[in-house]
C-alpha cells in the first residue's frame, strides 16, 4: 500500500511527522497488521524525555507485547487518550492515530530515517525472507 | 556471511494448512505444527471477531493437530481405569469425560478426553504437543491388559465447529439427529456425504458445539472444510486460530499443559479434584494423591481479575500488596468477550479467598488484581 508521503518511517515500523519542532509519532499499517488487535497501549507522560533509538513504551495485542521504539529525541508535550480507551483506533487507521507528540531536540534526527518509498521497500523486502 | 545454512526445522502439516495459508492466516509453529494463530481482517476475522463469533454464532478450528489413542479388547475399560483419573465405568457407550493421565507422583502426564465408542472400546483425545510422549506412557502401562492400543492421531483431521449455532451448521451437513446428542456425547453418521463418521459434542471453547473426526487426507478434509464453511454462511461462521481458542479456553477456565497443569504440578494444586475419582481402588498416581492430600495444599489455582491498568501475562510474577512474590501467572490475556483483563495463577492457599487484592508484576511496576471466581465465563442456560 501506498505509505503517506508527509512523513518518515523507521524499521521498527513507527512513523514520525513533523511540523516545525513538533513531531506526531505511531505505528505503520504494516505494523497494526502484523500486530493484529490492539488492545493497550502505554505511552510516557507527557514531560519525559525520550532518546532516539531506545525504547519509550510498549503496544499490546491480544497475544503479544511489542515495544516503542522513540523515532527520535525529544520531550513528549502530549499524549493521545483516545488510545487508553479505544486502543482499536490504531488498528482501523495507524496512520491517522498519533500516539504521542514531541518537542525535537535534533531536527538532524529525522534525516537518517526512511522516506515512504525505501519504507514500503524494506517493508516488502522483510515479508520476502 | 556465515558459512553454515541454516535449514529450517521440520514443522508438521495438517491436511488443512494449504486452507489455512489461502484464507492469509498468520500461521505459527505450535508443538512442532504449523498451525494458524488468526486469519485476516480482511475476511472479517482476528483474535476478537474469532472469539465473539464463538460465543455469539459459530466457528470453525483445524485441530487435527490432537491426538488419538484407542483402546480396545476384553480388558480395555481396566486399562483406561489404570491410567485415566476419573472413573471411566460410569461412560456409557456413546458417552465422554474430562480426565487426566498421571505420574506415580500425582502431577500430570496430559489431560485427555475419555470417549466410550463401544463396549470394549476407548477413545482418547490428548494434546498436540504431548502425543509421542502419551501414546508411549499410554503403550508402557498397560501392557498387562488385554487390551491393543493404537495410535491414530494421523489418521484424523479433527475439526471443531464451535458456539451456540454450531448444531444449526452441523445439522445441514448430517442424517445423525444431533438434537438427542447431549453435551459430553457422541454419535456415528454421514458427514458431507462420508459414512460412520465420529461426532462428538465436545470442546474446549466454554460453548455448544461439535468435533468431528473424518479421514484425513486433503482432498477429503479442504472439501468437509469447505462446506462447512458454505453452511456456515448465513450463521456468520468464520475460521478460527490457536489465538481465538486460547482466549476462549482462558474465559472458561479450562487447563492447558504445560501451563495450569504439568508434570510438576498435581491434581490438588491444579483444583481438578472433582475429574478424579479416589473412590476408584487404584490408578497411576493414586497413592501418591493420597498423601498430597493429607500434606494439604501449598499453592492452588485461582482466577484473577486486573482492576488496575495492565494486562497479566504468562509467567508474569504474583505479588502481595507488600510487592513480595507470591506466586506467578500460568495464563493471562485480554478477555475479548469479558472485556476485561484476566489471568490464571498459582498462590499460596491464603490468598485464594474471593476478592482478596493481589498485584501482578507487568514490566517491573505491580498493577492491582482480586481473586474472582471461576470459571471467568459460562454459558448461558438455554
Amino acid at each position: 500500500m501506498p505509505y503517506p508521503t508527509d512523513r518518515k518511517y523507521t524499521k521498527e515500523h513507527e512513523w514520525i511527522q513533523a511540523s516545525g519542532t513538533t513531531a506526531a509519532i505511531g505505528i505503520t499499517d504494516h505494523a497494526q497488521e502484523s500486530l493484529g488487535d490492539i488492545v493497550f497501549v502505554e505511552l510516557p507522560k507527557v514531560g519525559e524525555e525520550l532518546t532516539a533509538g531506545k525504547t519509550f513504551g510498549t503496544v499490546e495485542s491480544v497475544k503479544a507485547v511489542s515495544d516503542l521504539y522513540a523515532p527520535a529525541s525529544g520531550t513528549v508535550t502530549e499524549t493521545n487518550g483516545d488510545l487508553a480507551t479505544s486502543p482499536e483506533k490504531v488498528n482501523k487507521d495507524a496512520h491517522g492515530s498519533w500516539m504521542l507528540k514531541i518537542t525535537l531536540k535534533n531536527m538532524g534526527d529525522l534525516d537518517g530515517l526512511l522516506s515512504a518509498a525505501d519504507y514500503e521497500k524494506f517493508v516488502a523486502e522483510e515479508g520476502a525472507h | 556471511m556465515s558459512a553454515v545454512e541454516m535449514t529450517t526445522p521440520i514443522v508438521r502439516k495438517t491436511a488443512l494448512n494449504a486452507v489455512h495459508r489461502q484464507l492469509g492466516a498468520k500461521m505459527v509453529d505450535f508443538n512442532g505444527w504449523g498451525m494458524p494463530v488468526e486469519y485476516p481482517a480482511s475476511i472479517g476475522c482476528g483474535i476478537i471477531n474469532e472469539h465473539m463469533a464463538v460465543r455469539i454464532g459459530v466457528g470453525i478450528f483445524d485441530v487435527s493437530h490432537m491426538g488419538d489413542i484407542r483402546l480396545a479388547g476384553p480388558q480395555a475399560l481396566a486399562a483406561v481405569q489404570h491410567i485415566s483419573m476419573n472413573d471411566a465405568s460410569r461412560l456409557a457407550v456413546g458417552q465422554a469425560q474430562y480426565s487426566a493421565l498421571l505420574y506415580p507422583q500425582g502431577t500430570f502426564v496430559d489431560d485427555v478426553i475419555v470417549h466410550r465408542l463401544g463396549e470394549d472400546e476407548y477413545l482418547l483425545v490428548i494434546n498436540a504437543g504431548t502425543r509421542e510422549k502419551d501414546f508411549n506412557w499410554v503403550r508402557d502401562n498397560t501392557r498387562n491388559f488385554d487390551c491393543k492400543v493404537e495410535n491414530l492421531s494421523d489418521d484424523f483431521t479433527q475439526i471443531a465447529i464451535q458456539g451456540p449455532k454450531g448444531v444449526n451448521v452441523l445439522q445441514r451437513l448430517t442424517d445423525a439427529n444431533l438434537s438427542a446428542v447431549k453435551f459430553y456425547w457422541v454419535t456415528r453418521g454421514t458427514v458431507c456425504g462420508l459414512k460412520n463418521i465420529l461426532i462428538a459434542r465436545t470442546g474446549y471453547t466454554a460453548e455448544d458445539g461439535f468435533e468431528i473426526y473424518i479421514p484425513a487426507d486433503e482432498s477429503t478434509s479442504v472439501q468437509v472444510w469447505n462446506e462447512i464453511l458454505s453452511a456456515g454462511k448465513e450463521f456468520g461462521i468464520v475460521p478460527c486460530g490457536l489465538g481465538a481458542r486460547n482466549t476462549l479456553r482462558l474465559e472458561g477456565s479450562l487447563s492447558l499443559y504445560g501451563h495450569e497443569i504439568s508434570d510438576t504440578i498435581n491434581v490438588w494444586e491444579a483444583g481438578l479434584d472433582r475429574f478424579c475419582k479416589m473412590e476408584k481402588p487404584e490408578f497411576v498416581g493414586r497413592a501418591a494423591l493420597e498423601k498430597e492430600k493429607a500434606a494439604g495444599l501449598k499453592r492452588t489455582l485461582v482466577g484473577l481479575e486486573m482492576t488496575g491498568r495492565g494486562i497479566a501475562r504468562d509467567e508474569y510474577k504474583v505479588l502481595d500488596g507488600a510487592g513480595r512474590e507470591i506466586g506467578y501467572v500460568t495464563s493471562g490475556s485480554p478477555a475479548p468477550f469479558l472485556k476485561k483483563n484476566i489471568a490464571l495463577a498459582y498462590v499460596p492457599p491464603e490468598f485464594s479467598a474471593m476478592g482478596t487484592p493481589v498485584k501482578v508484576e507487568v514490566r517491573g511496576q505491580g498493577v492491582e488484581a482480586q481473586v474472582v471466581r471461576t470459571p471467568f465465563y459460562k454459558r448461558p442456560k438455554k
